[in-house]
């Protein structure tokens, strides 16, 4: 048992972290890039992609790099502690992980080859409007006439949907089951939108757009598609403690150099007790973050979804308890643009809210609890 | 990083959970388990079993009965143990008091107690607190004054834990009234059997007598049961108030307690914010173990470790709730408190109320949990 990143995970970790620099030096870079389309940057992203983190997930065979899953994690904290609006979590993690998951040779070689590369954004288009966490989509249905399949219905939010070269779709197939396409964007009809932390999402309307299976047509991959999610949720978990880390750091830092009263704030035993409390909270996050991505590399999709619940869960009550209180005690300050713990707090909501929020995994959670005796942790 | 144990300490742990379970009797673990007050004689037994195998104080040096194990073996022993319902070695022999005298002590009070305290010859209280220096414990105002060879002790201490049993307690005493008070404290070790030692029982909320205040009227200490010089009492309390990263927090305790609750509850547990409220405790305390892992996994010079505050503050909090939970579902049955034995309202449901009160203590006492916040912010975040 080892809990400490190794030598080349740390190495990795400074190249993410100083080449997010270059980008995201401050918070005034990530306003300025959020205020326009696409909302990311794109000369950062091919950067990405040179540096091999787009290509991370996938196996070598696929034009990736073929790392694990702390590697990945890690490049979610890092995006997490600049809230970089890259769309790594939407692109890489969830649609690239259906492709991995469920496509077919060619398909993996072409589509994660050229995702790698930085040539083709991907976004998944996996959600009904009005529709919770769920793998089965009915809000898009996939129709079949000889080999020709086509798709009917709508499907928001997709994240990062807007700007995506292609979507990989989650669509009920015919014959009962969910199945999953791979759609161009010129068959379809896309309305893009801001999200709360000026990420960005679309509205995709689907009207007997045409549609590549992915993987063997008509089969059934509900299975493959709630592993995938379980893993994006885990890397979600990742990218929100990198932005809880920075709360915390910004809040002690201000609460050592603000003065009011003719004092800095940390004279005041009532604010340090709870920046003490929110650094309890965070260690505890912490721990199921590292816990949850280790669980990944066992590859037994019963845990991978046990440990998504329960960081899911952590992260949901973590996230509101850090985000608030770093905004509690920066005062007004926080409730500006242009200071990054209030939008970090947006951003942490925004990812709960798109991958499952704490409501949703407790009452999963709840469902549970008679079926073991004690929760263990190896 | 990596979640699985090593071969070596997956072994080890199993190693651990069979002598717990063959060698301890049945009856102690049970009334552990059950959550029901252990007696003298079984804290003794148990012990001496323990130490008989080699398991009472693994974290001592080699040469007074320990093991040389790493902190993540103490932490699996510590854990098993728990879980097993084996009580553990009495706090103040095996984890202050023996870990001071083999640091501190000099040879001949190495030989004297080590073996002793180790094997529960000696049951130690620890004199600490007084009325009016609790968190502030160097305002203390026992004195200790110089007659000849001995020391002459006068003074009350407090909150004295299971000093009806004790044969000796370590002290700090005030030697020095004129220096800057940290510096003018000395650590006396006292047989509490001298002429002029007088324990008093305290009554807690939950009815229970686990507390004493302990009086010293001019009681003749030997100059040679001082552990350390004088005016070095307060460098020693430190460290044996520091020295703990392992078990800071009953992870083990309190998961064996929610799963105990779960299935005498099990009635209980149809109800989905019942199952809320488990799931969450159920997560938070995963959160906490893993936490306790991560503090213990990655390190070896067994130095204190800052987020032994942080083990602390979350340990008694969830610790607390667990027992939060336990008198909501009892109900009307806690009301059953000191029913007789024949009282047709279960034994869980009974003891839910003393539980809860008895366990307010745990945010309270081994530095409050305020006193935690203080060091969580000072030293770690820097405020
Ligand atoms: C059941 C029990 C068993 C005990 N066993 C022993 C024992 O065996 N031996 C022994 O020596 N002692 C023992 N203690 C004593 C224990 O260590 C003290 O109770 C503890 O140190 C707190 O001191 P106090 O009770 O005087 O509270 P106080 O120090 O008076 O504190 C009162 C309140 O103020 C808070 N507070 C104090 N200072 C600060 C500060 N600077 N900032 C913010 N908040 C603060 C405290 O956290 C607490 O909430 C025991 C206590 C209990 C309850």
């Amino acid at each position: 048992m080892d809990f400490t990143p190794d030598d080349e995970q740390q190495a990795l970790r400074e190249a993410v972290r100083g080449l997010l620099a270059t980008t995201y030096a401050d918070h005034d870079a990530r306003r300025r890039t959020v205020a326009e389309d696409p909302g990311f940057d794109e000369k950062l992203w091919g950067r990405l992609a040179e540096m091999g983190v787009l290509g991370l997930p996938f196996s070598e065979a696929d034009g990736g790099v073929g790392a694990g899953p702390v590697e990945i994690g890690i490049v979610c904290q890092e995006l997490g502690r600049v809230l970089a609006p890259e769309p790594y979590l939407a692109s890489v993690v969830h649609a690239g992980g259906l492709v991995a998951a469920c496509g077919t040779a060619e398909q993996k070689a072409d589509v994660l080859g050229r995702l790698s590369a930085g040539d083709l954004v991907l976004a998944a288009a996996d959600t009904a409007p009005g529709a919770r966490w769920s793998s089965a989509n009915d809000g898009v249905r996939a129709t079949v006439e000889g080999d020709a399949w086509t798709l009917t219905g709508v499907a928001d939010p997709v994240v990062g949907g807007a700007r995506a070269d292609l979507l990989v779709v989650t669509a009920a197939l015919p014959d009962g089951g969910t199945g999953l396409f791979l759609v161009s964007p010129e068959a379809v009809e896309r309305t893009g939108y801001v999200a709360a932390d000026l990420t960005r999402a679309a509205s995709v309307r689907f009207d007997a757009s045409a549609a590549t299976p992915l993987g063997e047509p008509g089969r059934d991959l509900s299975a493959s598609i709630a592993t995938i999610s379980d893993l994006t949720r885990i890397m979600g978990a990742n990218q929100a403690l990198g932005v809880m880390q920075s709360q915390v750091r910004a809040t002690t830092d201000y609460l050592k150099s603000r003065t009011q009263f003719g004092v800095t704030l940390n004279t005041f035993q009532a604010l340090t007790f709870r920046a003490a409390d929110m650094y309890v909270s965070l260690e505890m996050a912490q721990s199921m973050v590292d816990w949850a991505t280790m669980t990944i590399a066992g590859g037994d999709p019963a845990v991978v979804a046990d440990a998504a619940d329960r960081v899911g869960l952590t992260i949901a009550r973590t996230g509101r308890h850090v985000g608030q209180e770093a905004i509690q005690l920066h005062g007004g300050i926080a409730m500006t643009a242009e200071y990054a713990v209030g939008v970090g707090a947006a951003h942490v909501e925004v990812l709960g809210q798109w991958l499952g929020n704490g409501a949703h995994h407790l009452s999963r959670l709840a469902d549970r609890v008679g079926e073991h005796e004690m929760v263990d942790a190896v | 990083m990596q979640l699985e144990l090593s071969p070596t300490d997956a072994e080890f742990r199993t190693r651990m959970r069979e002598l717990f379970t063959t060698k301890v009797p049945q009856e102690i673990r049970d009334t552990v388990l059950a959550g029901r007050h252990l007696s003298h004689d079984q804290i003794v037994e148990s012990q001496r079993i323990l130490n008989a195998e080699g398991l009472a104080v693994p974290h001592w040096p080699t040469e007074w009965g320990g093991q040389d194990w790493t902190d993540l073996q103490r932490h699996l022993w510590h854990e098993e143990m728990q879980r097993a319902g084996v009580p553990l070695p009495l706090a103040f022999n095996a984890s202050m008091i023996g870990p001071v005298i083999a640091q501190f002590g000099t040879q001949e009070q190495k030989e004297r107690f080590l073996p002793a305290t180790a094997n529960l010859d000696i049951w130690w209280s620890q004199g600490f607190s007084e009325p009016d220096a609790g968190s502030d414990l160097a305002s203390l105002r026992t004195s200790a004054v110089r007659d000849g060879d001995d020391w002459v002790v006068n003074g009350q201490k407090t909150w004295t834990t299971l000093g009806q049993y004790g044969d000796w307690i370590f002290t700090l005493v005030r030697t020095d009234p004129e220096v800057k008070k940290q510096a003018g404290i000395s650590m006396l070790l006292i047989d509490m059997t001298s002429p002029g030692v007088e324990v008093r029982p305290i009554e807690l909320i939950d009815g229970g007598h686990e507390v004493n205040e302990v009086w010293f009227s001019d009681v003749r200490v030997p100059g040679d049961l001082m552990v350390g010089d004088p005016g070095q009492g307060w460098t020693i309390a430190k460290f044996l108030l520091g020295n703990e990263r392992v078990g800071v927090a009953p992870v083990g305790a309190t998961k064996r307690a929610l799963a105990r609750l779960k299935s005498e509850a099990a009635d209980l547990m149809d109800d989905p914010l019942v199952r809320a409220r488990v799931a969450e405790l159920e997560n938070d305390l995963l959160a906490l173990e893993l936490t306790a892992l991560r503090v213990v996994a990655h390190s070896s010079d067994g130095a204190p470790h800052p987020a032994s505050s942080v083990l602390k503050l979350r340990g008694s909090e969830l610790q607390q709730a667990v027992s939060e939970l336990a008198l909501d579902l009892a109900g009307p049955a806690s009301l059953a408190a000191r029913a007789d034995d024949d009282s047709p309202q279960e034994g869980w449901a009974r003891r839910s109320a003393p539980t809860y009160l008895n366990l307010r203590k745990a945010s309270i006492y081994g530095g409050s949990n305020e006193v935690q916040r203080q060091i969580i912010s000072r030293t770690i975040l820097g405020l």
